[in-house]
């Protein structure tokens, strides 16, 4: 994949004053949903403020395909960026946020009118698109800034706690209109406090703590590289005592119990692939009736625990 | 010479056509926000308060009934002293630092930064409403004080202005006015994008205008101030104190008053477009 298709931090630093944002920093990010995760003070808001040039590393070089913020022209026609920040100008309505910003761009009324239209319907915010943002909840604010970062069409689109104030429903919808635009193409780079839901949609995952990158990459990929913590498979069949019992005594299960349920068990073990081969091997054998095998700690929240631990921050 | 075809290139192949569409609705937004923003009352009232004063001093003298045209000049050329130290000064010192200081106070300076908008153009555009706004004001409050003063008389302050050398002063101080709009407005602009809080800097630059005379003759011309005085139409006598904010120590011609203040503003003016390049956005950091 060629570096103009991918958003690229070559040994980023920021520091504010004595103060650590992030440290060398070297990430390459593909197309598609990326999130961000790691406790409040981590450096993902800055990590995303420096890839949108709001503030400027203190060494390093940051490329978005082939870009970077000095030349705002090219650059912000393909970036839009959802921040963190609840403002809005004075006394503006949803409409006019949008509009403004569109015109901003160089396009005609015609144009701009279009375009902040079908973002605002897009967010569900037609009926209050004529209404002062002063008088929005938090959740309509937060749709009204997620269309205005979408109203020019771009191809990266950054997102900083994108779900935060909205309600369930609107939270399911953000988070198909994150999944949609993935898989049109786009760059969507999200963080997100929800690991759950973001677990959902993320192609990969940049795991940060204390200004570093802790891991990065598919979820999967990342998961296996926490040696330290034997991979957890839940099992479910007709018989989970009778295969509990079976596959104690083998040396790739560190440890095998009944799941909280009943009806199936949970096995920790350090090398998955040859312990699906060995369980393959004792369904075979045993006559075992297999309903479903899946890992049970294949996912962001447990590789943040893993990686990060409570003691990281918030979650 | 490479390097000079080059920049002829760069500046033949820019996008020009787009950067005057981006100034045209930068200019719009914000010349909206300058002329009816709640806290521009006050400077409503700066602006306007000498048109009082002297509304004040027409209805105390009816048809000039015990002044004379002549005094009132005189004292026309005083306000308007007073009024380019003070209420221009103070008036710009609000409006152009708030232009990017307002911004960072309600957090909304990143949606342009955040815009496909060139930033030396967003400080062009934010300069440029500031002036229109600064502009129209004080050219408006000018030209009602400069009515009254001379309608009050009647015939002959009709006669003063149309068949005298009134037409003349009007122009004169319509024109120190807009220049006094340019060279605060650069230097606020700019005072505004390097100091969180422009207050103190205002304050050294108030003492800095009001005392120049003073200074070497070099440092004189870093005054807005050394040119606006020169290119009053009536000089007032430097009697006593006032001297000091009326004396010109080094009379330069019109022209290179105009053309001196017109480049000490473009620098500060670049000098802000420099700073602005390497402006971080920092309400909050994560």
């Amino acid at each position: 994949m060629s570096g103009n298709s991918q958003i690229v931090f070559e040994n980023v630093s920021k520091f504010y004053g004595e103060v650590l944002g992030v440290n060398r920093v070297n990430l390459t990010l593909p197309p598609g949903v990326t999130s961000l995760v790691g406790p409040n003070g981590s450096g993902k808001t800055t990590l995303m403020n420096l890839l949108t040039g709001l503030v400027r590393p203190t060494q390093g070089r940051i490329s978005v395909l082939g870009l970077t913020p000095d030349q705002p022209e090219e650059f912000f026609r393909i970036v839009g960026y959802c921040t963190q920040f609840d403002s809005f100008p004075k006394d503006i309505t949803g409409y006019g946020f949008i509009h403004q910003s569109v015109r901003l761009r160089g396009l005609d009324a015609a144009e701009a009118n279009r375009l902040t239209w079908e973002a605002i319907e897009r967010l569900g915010m037609t009926d209050a698109a004529a209404r002062r943002i002063a008088g929005y909840s938090k959740g309509m604010r937060q749709r009204i800034r997620l269309a205005q970062s979408i109203a020019h069409h771009p191809t990266v689109l950054v997102l900083d706690e994108p779900l935060n104030g909205l309600d369930p429903m609107a939270r399911a919808e953000s988070i198909a209109l994150f999944e949609a635009l993935g898989k049109e193409g786009l760059h969507v780079i999200v963080s997100s406090h929800v690991l759950h839901e973001v677990d959902k949609i993320s192609d990969q995952v940049v795991l940060m703590s204390y200004g570093y990158v802790v891991a990065e990459g598919q979820i999967h990929g990342v998961r296996s590289e926490v040696k330290e913590h034997p991979m957890q498979i839940l099992v479910r069949c007709d018989n989970p005592n009778g295969l509990a019992s079976r596959l104690f005594s083998q040396d790739q299960v560190v440890e095998a119990k009944l799941n909280s349920d009943g009806k199936g068990v949970l096995v920790r073990t350090q090398n998955a692939d040859q312990f699906y081969l060995l369980l393959n091997k004792i369904v075979l054998e045993e006559d075992f009736g297999l309903e479903a095998v899946a890992p049970a700690d294949d996912d962001v929240n447990s590789v943040y625990q893993y990686l990060i631990g409570s003691g990281g921050g918030t979650v | 010479m490479s390097q000079v075809a080059s920049a002829i290139t760069s500046l033949r192949t820019a996008p020009w056509q787009l950067w005057a569409s981006q100034l045209v609705t930068l200019v719009r937004i914000e010349l909206r926000k300058a002329l009816w923003m709640r806290r521009s009352i006050w400077i409503y009232l700066v602006a306007f308060a000498p048109a009082g004063i002297i509304a004040l001093h027409a209805l105390n003298n009816p048809m000039g009934r015990s002044c004379t045209i002549q005094g009132d000049t005189a004292a026309m050329a005083a306000i308007f002293q007073f009024y380019l130290h003070g209420s221009i000064f103070f008036a710009c010192l609000g409006l152009f630092t708030w232009l990017f200081r307002g911004e960072v106070v309600e957090k909304s300076l990143h949606y342009y930064f955040l815009a496909p908008i060139r930033r030396e153009l967003l400080v062009l555009g934010k300069f440029l409403a500031g002036l229109l706004a600064a502009g129209l004001t004080f050219g408006v409050s000018v030209l009602l004080a400069f009515a009254i003063m001379y309608g009050h008389f009647g015939a002959p302050g009709r006669a003063f202005v149309f068949d005298g050398p009134g037409l003349g002063h009007l122009f004169a101080y319509l024109a120190v006015t807009a220049l006094a709009c340019v060279g605060y407005g650069s230097v606020f602009l700019a005072l505004s994008l390097v100091f969180r809080n422009p207050i103190i800097p205002g304050a050294a630059v108030f003492i800095w205008e009001s005392f120049h005379a003073v200074l070497p003759p070099l440092l004189q011309k870093l005054s807005v101030m050394f040119y606006l005085k020169q290119l009053c139409p009536v000089l007032i006598p430097p009697d006593g104190i006032l001297a000091l904010f009326t004396v010109v120590a080094e009379p330069v011609p019109a022209w290179i008053a105009v053309a001196g203040l017109v480049a000490l503003c473009t620098a500060i003016l670049v000098f802000a477009c420099l700073r602005i390049r390497r402006t971080e956005i920092s309400y909050v950091t994560d």
